[in-house]
């Protein structure tokens, strides 16, 4: 199975220990995995700001990069719905739609198309985890609160099947952290309030780390962490289902 | 107006924007658990979704099924095209028949109207009944909230206000106590009132009758002891079927509140012996997004505000922070049809988390059409061109040297730079987070090396 690492801009530039974790993991279950090296973004900055169309050509770029495979798979749940739900100004060419139904997120790969239900990780410690918006509610990782459903939840699963590590509840499970793309600059006041009760709810039930499927929320809450200095750490959850990095 | 700085004002005080904020969380949590007591839920609101989508597909047969039917019944039926025309209705009827004081129970479309002010100017008494809608009334404000006009006042306040309003003790901030003083107050003004106004929650084609739900029995008290009942809709309000409320009823309040039902669900059909019904129809706007297909489910809003209880955005700045009518995740998909440039930033006032969509008991896509409207504002701006940051931005973004370059001088500035440079020079970000520390390479540049063929 070839498998294009799709790797979101700040994760190439800032975390590329995600990235990497990402690769190794899809290795290990056997993926031909490659990373089209001219990838950029998936246009989303320009897009949530409102430049949806000055983004054609960014997207136009990342039809080009991933022509070649049968899935397409990232560690970020927010770009990949991107793609999958914006990409509907392009022209609908055959690869803008394939692409566009062949993209998917880390978690949802591993439990969809992989269906893994083993994995050799170890990580023996508290863990809150972070449900990102996009993941929960755009492509339906888990059951949203406000809804009166039952769903697996993609990412929980996954980590129960990392030896000793236990996941912590927290009040509000699936409150938005205030992370937004440029809502995080233009609206800083909110955002760094609702970052820092996200922040606390977790400081209420005490995990050591934070994990989640999108590294740009974990990035929002590592900077308001790192500022306030507060007793948690953030990892990608690639990171963990990887073995634990940490 | 610009949200950012209206909710950066909020936020200067932060214990009152907690205090807010955990309020408002603890009637979307009643939400939650009422909407899981009822089994059917999710169908509950496709049903509502679907009904709403037909009634809106045949707004115009409806419309005149409605008013054949409610001329039967004796009451008068009055067409607005605007909001000026709607005041002049109301002030017309309440003139013709020497109307002094008029009491009103809640009605969102009389606060897009701006009725009270209109009224006011000329000679014309409005007393709000709902206490909410008294206090913010009496306080001089607009309401904050659709459901919970005065949510934003604390009881203390709401204490100092009667004080000074209403004679009550000073200092009196107990909430039974300073109802009774409303109650009391409100009393005098039922009793003296020469006709009621009232809004209208779903207006039933095929019996000419409509619907008002309230918890506080004041829109009853006010139309039974008026000889004048005037009642103001907007277009959008028509269900086809009586049988329909029962849908539409087990979701309102559920959503609004987590109350099973408002305390009285009001039935009118037609005018009580010797007293006058009028119903006002009002477009003002909803036509003209009947027909603007990316925005029209906007229009199937049952106005039970469980979209800002939940919106985090909303929690953290207050309903004034909107400077309109709904505030909200609605409001911000409404605004802009009134006046685009004014109200640019509010659909910008969320994160897209799209909680407000998948708590909407008629499934109205918020989220979707705040994104939508964001492109709309953006292109509007065509003659100004987007910020050039955002020109570069997608001018590195399309070109994969550029990307690498951009990426690796931004790495190499924040690597080089002290963490108090930073916040002062990246503001947005730098106020109320560290920056991410920048490794020395890129992913691309590892796996190159490290996985790439030779």
């Amino acid at each position: 199975m070839r498998v294009g690492l799709f790797i979101p801009c700040f994760v190439d530039q800032l975390k590329p220990a995600v990235a990497i974790a990402t690769l190794e993991l899809l290795e290990r279950f056997g993926c031909d995995v490659f990373y089209p090296e001219n990838q950029t973004c998936c246009g989303q900055p320009l897009a949530n700001a409102g430049l949806e169309s000055e983004s054609l050509p960014v997207m136009k770029q990342f039809v080009s990069s991933f022509e070649e495979c049968d899935y397409i798979v990232s560690p970020s749940g927010s770009c990949v719905l991107h793609v999958r739900e914006h990409y509907d100004t392009l022209d609908q060419t055959d690869s803008v739609q394939r692409i566009r139904s062949q993209t998917m997120e880390l978690c949802e790969f591993l439990t969809d198309i992989l269906h893994i239900e083993r994995l050799d990780a170890s990580f023996p410690h508290r863990v809150g985890v972070l449900a990102s918006c996009h993941g929960l509610r755009g492509l339906r990782l888990g059951a949203a609160s406000e809804l009166v459903e039952q769903r697996p939840d993609k990412v929980r699963n996954l980590l129960d099947m990392v030896s000793g590590l236990e996941v912590v509840e927290t009040s509000r499970s699936d409150e938005c952290c205030g992370f937004g793309g440029t809502f995080a600059l233009t609206e800083d006041a909110v955002s760094g309030a609702m970052g820092r009760d996200r922040l606390n709810d977790f400081l209420e039930s005490g995990p050591a780390y934070i994990t989640g499927t999108d590294m740009s929320c974990l990035m929002h809450l590592e900077g308001i962490i790192r500022r306030n200095e507060l007793p948690l750490r953030v990892l990608h959850v690639a990171e963990i289902l990887n073995g634990g990095a940490a | 107006m610009n949200h950012p700085q209206e909710a950066s004002v909020f936020n200067d005080d932060p214990e009152r924007s907690q205090w807010h904020d955990e309020t408002l969380w603890l009637v979307r949590d009643k939400r939650d658990q009422a909407a899981h007591r009822v089994g059917d839920w999710e169908s509950l609101r496709e049903q509502a979704s679907q009904i709403k989508a037909h009634s809106l597909s045949k707004l115009d047969d409806y419309l005149s099924e409605f008013e054949k039917n409610a001329i039967a019944n004796g009451i008068k039926v009055h067409w607005a095209s605007d909001a000026d025309e709607h005041n002049r209705i109301v002030l017309k009827i309440l003139k013709d028949r020497g109307v002094q004081q008029l009491v009103k129970s809640k009605s969102m479309l009389t606060e897009e109207c701006h009725l009270n002010p209109f009224l006011d100017a000329n000679g014309i008494e409005v007393i709000d009944t709902d206490l909410g809608e008294r206090i913010v009334q009496l306080a001089d404000e607009p309401p904050s909230h659709i459901v919970m006009p005065a949510i934003h006042m604390r009881k203390e306040e709401v204490g100092e206000l009667f004080h000074d309003h209403l004679g009550s003790e000073a200092g009196a901030s107990d909430p039974e106590y300073l109802t009774d003083v409303a109650r009391q107050h409100l009393r005098a003004k039922f009793l003296a009132a020469d006709a009621a106004l009232t809004g209208v929650n779903f207006a039933v084609a095929e019996t000419g009758g409509f619907v008002v739900c309230t918890n506080e029995g004041n829109a009853d008290l006010g139309v039974h002891l008026a000889p004048v009942h005037i009642a103001c809709m907007g277009i959008e309000k028509i269900i086809p079927l009586a049988e329909d409320l029962g849908v539409f009823l087990r979701l309102l309040a559920r959503s609004a509140t987590g109350q099973d039902l408002t305390v009285y669900t009001s039935h009118f059909h037609s005018p009580r012996t010797g007293a006058e019904l009028h119903l006002v129809l009002v477009d003002n706007g909803r036509s003209e997004r009947l027909g603007q297909e990316e925005f029209r489910d906007a229009l199937k809003c049952i106005r039970c505000g469980a979209c800002m209880n939940t919106c985090p955005v909303y929690r953290r700045s207050g309903g004034h922070s909107y400077d309109w009518t709904l505030p909200g995740p609605l409001g911000s998909v409404l605004a802009p049809h009134v006046d685009m440039d004014a109200f640019s930033s509010l659909p910008f006032a969320s994160t897209l988390c799209g909680s407000c969509t998948d708590v909407c008991p008629v499934k109205i896509d918020l989220h979707g059409q705040l994104y939508a409207w964001r492109q709309k504002i953006m292109a509007g701006k065509s003659d100004s061109g987007p910020p050039l940051a955002m020109k570069m931005l997608a001018f590195i973004l399309a070109r994969p040297a550029a990307f690498r370059s951009a990426g690796w001088l931004g790495r190499w500035i924040i690597r080089h730079t002290s963490s108090n440079w930073q916040r002062r020079r990246f503001k947005g970000w730098g106020a109320s987070r560290e920056l991410p520390t920048a490794p020395k390479e890129s992913f691309r540049t590892w796996y190159l090396k490290n996985r790439a063929a030779p």
